[in-house]
């Protein structure tokens, strides 16, 4: 965190073009779970313009490196090691500070390390796929990991998810907080899947793949792929209403 | 053509999926050692901390009348006094002893979440008038595309509740019921929450 203010105006109002309807019929699951009436617009209040800071003292050294996190002492997990690493922006892209970034993921073959999952691929013993971090004074972070692999679901009958990275993310207001999809730069199966396919935007898509990164890749060791993530602007209050820093 | 706003474009929602629990209560699923601890879980208060211990316990229903068992839901509150831990909390200090955030990925059996929290105090609305005493409650699960936002106002507070400026946004009466929650024995409180269809819970855009 910085010595800044803190700043306190109402979020722009979230642009629902660029997001996915609740209703989504080529998402199977969306029929049932999506609400059938208007959703209330409320200009956010102090319930909402406000949320809960997580401290940097809440993280341990091996939180943002799933390469270890879970491996067992003097072993690694399979599959190809990456560095995943963007910045945490808001709307007016000012990067967002302190902000707590979650992430899972399937292991190298597509497996999740879930009692409910079921694929036939099999675990990786020193593979756990979950990791969190907290963006510098900048709104910059990053992770290691292993790319995870697609995987099959049961939605339609060959439907398979593109290689992904799930992130969820807390800014500094509650009406701030997001859950979202990393996808890799050049799958094929982007373009396939309906859950992707449940945003009407392509380039809203498009924000959503990370671009092969060469020029932050750890030669010999690991390759990388930067995602930068853009939560919700937020006005100024008047009384801080003013050009600069603005 | 006119000057480019130069604005950005927040990153779209994507369904948490059936594995939001990995990540986000990870010992929960039983992936032990990689975090102490789930974040979130617990009681959002310690010892000392002013205002009324509450517990609440709901359940999220589909379309169909279907339990989910694989939701995660998140609360957001003020302390007993009406302020939040927060940053841009500017009218006071808020009791260090309380939190105002909670997690619960709901009972993997019956889909049923707990809070253990004390009664949130009012908090001002932005033209001065008060809210009633609510908790801010988000939603996100496998076919969720986007969190689903809601709050839930205390079936006591009728007066309050009376003059809420947010619950009288809402057009259509007979939903307000859906916000309400339901006393229990002592000192519980049932909030269920309908996504869909009879009942439907009232879902905010904030």
């Amino acid at each position: 965190m910085t010595n800044k203010p803190p700043e306190t105006g109402p979020f722009f109002a979230r642009d629902h073009s660029i997001h996915p309807p609740a209703y989504a019929p080529g998402y199977k699951t969306s029929i049932l779970r999506s609400p059938q009436r208007a959703l209330i617009s409320l200009e956010g209040t102090k319930s909402e313009i406000t949320g809960p800071v997580f401290g940097h003292s809440l993280l341990n050294p091996l939180d943002n490196d799933l390469i270890l996190n879970y491996a067992r002492p003097g072993e690694l997990p399979i599959g190809p090691r990456i560095l995943v690493h963007g910045r945490v922006l808001d709307e007016r892209g000012k990067g967002v500070d302190g902000a707590l970034v979650e992430f899972w993921q399937a292991n190298a073959g597509g497996r999740y390390l879930h009692k409910k999952e079921s694929y036939l691929a099999p675990v990786d013993p020193n593979f756990g796929g979950v990791g969190r971090t907290i963006t510098d004074a900048d709104g910059y972070y990053w992770f290691k990991t292993i790319q995870p692999g697609a995987y099959p679901w049961p939605n339609g009958v060959n439907d398979w998810r593109p290689a992904h990275i799930h992130f969820s993310v807390f800014g500094h207001g509650f009406s701030q907080r997001l859950i979202t999809q990393m996808y890799f730069e050049g799958d094929p199966m982007i373009w396939q899947c309906p859950i992707v396919k449940t945003i009407p935007d392509k380039a809203a898509i498009e924000r959503l793949v990370a671009a092969l990164d060469m020029t932050s890749a750890i030669p010999m060791d690991m390759r990388a792929y930067k995602f930068d993530i853009v939560l919700r602007g937020r006005r100024s209050t008047l009384f801080e209403n003013r050009t600069e820093g603005n | 053509m006119v000057q480019p706003l130069h604005y950005f474009k927040e990153s779209a929602s994507q369904t948490a999926g059936p594995y939001v629990h990995i990540g986000c209560t990870p010992n929960f699923v039983g992936i032990n050692g990689v975090f102490a601890q789930d974040l979130g879980s617990g009681a959002l208060y310690s010892e000392g901390a002013n205002g009324e211990r509450i517990t609440i316990r709901g359940t999220v229903y589909d379309g169909a009348g279907n339990a989910l068992k694989d939701a995660l839901i998140e609360i957001w509150q003020a302390d007993a006094e009406g302020f939040y831990n927060s940053p841009s909390e500017t009218r006071g200090t808020a009791d260090q002893n309380f939190s105002g955030w909670g997690r619960s990925p709901g009972n993997m059996d019956t889909g049923e979440f707990v809070f253990e929290t004390i009664k949130p105090g009012k908090v001002p609305f932005k033209d001065g008038r008060w809210m009633a005493p609510h908790i801010t409650f988000w939603i996100v699960a496998r076919g969720i595309n986007i969190g689903l936002h809601t709050r839930m106002y205390f079936p006591e507070e009728e007066e309050a509740n009376a003059t809420d400026p947010v619950l009288a946004r809402v057009e259509h009466k007979p939903r307000l019921p859906t916000l309400i929650a339901k006393k229990e024995d002592g000192n519980t409180y049932r909030f269920d929450i309908r996504l869909q269809s009879e009942g439907e819970t009232v879902f905010f855009d904030i």
